[in-house]
């Protein structure tokens, strides 16, 4: 079922897309998508997020910070309230090693939450961004049950003054979106930005289909770590240094 | 032609009376002043829109949903039928929101044909100034 929709969406990313043509043989012919922000998104791009948890020092906390102020999430201070993206210390017990890092929703390549919605409301861009679709979330929080990362939240209570670009309301499940109003601009996501403006430079944003990006060199070059890659997901944002 | 056909001929010239008086009706109500209310919207830049005011009164929940699924599923935001845009042009200029009275743009209509409005639970029905918008 999936692998019939990659193809439908693998053709009509072909046929919508701005694209340059080379043939190769009779019958065989090469295209190159262009990127065009603002444009319909296609498969040929696939987002992701390389974080390198030895720049990222314990106690930062500005890639939280900047998601809050451009979502307009409010700092998380119950159990209930959204939180977009957290902050994780791991620690070996044995040897006193530990690290911190920001964990926020991997944008799975196979993401269980789209697999378990009873509605639909949870789908894959075919950019590889996982989003909720709130005009048809019910709000049955099956998604945050099924996501091995904690990185969903249902709003429990009714919200004004919401950015425009990041409708929210009550009774629907939301989580990153990678900034995706950013992303269709050509831009980058905030996390991205402050992490970058701090000086610590530990998150890269990029396009892991590209290998001419630098997160395709880098996690070409280096070894990179995919959080409970055991579970098959192939996740769109990486780990270094864990 | 017995007594059937005169029957029917005569129903179908009442139905044309009726028809005639119906309408009379129909065209004095929507007069104003007329018997029946009409919402009292106070419509800010009426006329501007991106299809002419009768086909907006009648289609414009179509557009929107339009709208909303193209930038949902494939990233559209660049069109002139975005939501933001109707708030940005229609917004009262006394309260900057196109809810919160029955005056107010989206709510005047909403309220007096008893349909939901259910946009406003999650988008924000003010104009935002440039300043807080961050979303590059």
């Amino acid at each position: 079922m999936s692998g019939c929709n990659d193809s439908r969406r693998r053709f009509m990313a072909a046929v919508g897309g701005a694209f340059a043509t080379l043939t190769l043989a009779p019958g065989v012919i090469l295209m190159a998508q262009a990127y065009t922000p603002g444009g319909a998104v296609s498969g040929a791009r696939r987002w992701g997020l390389l974080i390198d948890t030895s720049k990222c020092p314990d106690g930062c906390d500005e890639c939280v910070t900047a998601c809050n102020t451009e979502n307009g999430l409010k700092t998380a201070t119950r159990p209930t309230d959204a939180q977009w993206i957290r902050k994780v210390e791991i620690k070996d017990p044995k040897t006193g090693w530990s690290r911190s890092f920001p964990v926020m929703c991997q944008h799975c390549e196979h993401p269980p939450c789209v697999d378990v919605c009873p509605t639909g409301a949870s789908f894959k861009r075919a950019d590889g961004i996982v989003l909720v679709d709130r005009h048809i979330c019910i709000g049955c929080r099956y998604c945050m049950m099924a996501c091995p990362y904690k990185a969903r939240s249902l709003v429990h209570e009714p919200i004004t003054d919401q950015k425009p670009h990041a409708p929210r309301g009550k009774g629907c499940v939301e989580s990153c979106t990678l900034c995706v109003h950013r992303v269709d601009k050509g831009g980058t996501p905030a996390c991205v930005e402050a992490c970058a403006a701090s000086g610590k430079n530990a998150m890269l944003f990029g396009d892991l289909n590209d290998p001419n990006s630098e997160i395709a060199r880098r996690v070409k070059e280096f070894p990179t770590r995919q959080i409970r890659a055991d579970l098959g997901l192939n996740t769109g944002v990486r780990y270094q240094g864990i | 032609m017995g007594f059937l056909g005169r029957l029917s001929g005569r129903i179908a010239a009442l139905a044309v009376l009726v028809a005639a008086f119906s309408g009379l009706l129909y065209a004095g109500a929507g007069k104003e002043g007329g018997r029946t209310p009409l919402p009292a919207v106070t419509i800010e830049n009426g006329g501007k829109c991106v299809r002419d005011t009768e086909w907006m009164r009648r289609n414009h929940m179509t557009l929107l949903m339009h709208q909303r699924d193209d930038t949902m599923y494939q990233g559209v935001r660049s069109t002139d039928e975005a939501l933001r845009n109707c708030i940005d042009c229609h917004a009262s200029s006394e309260t900057g929101s196109v809810i919160g009275s029955d005056r107010a743009f989206c709510q005047g209509c909403h309220s007096y044909a008893a349909v939901s409005l259910d946009c406003w639970d999650c988008h924000n029905p003010k104009v935002v100034s440039a300043g807080a918008e961050t979303g590059k």
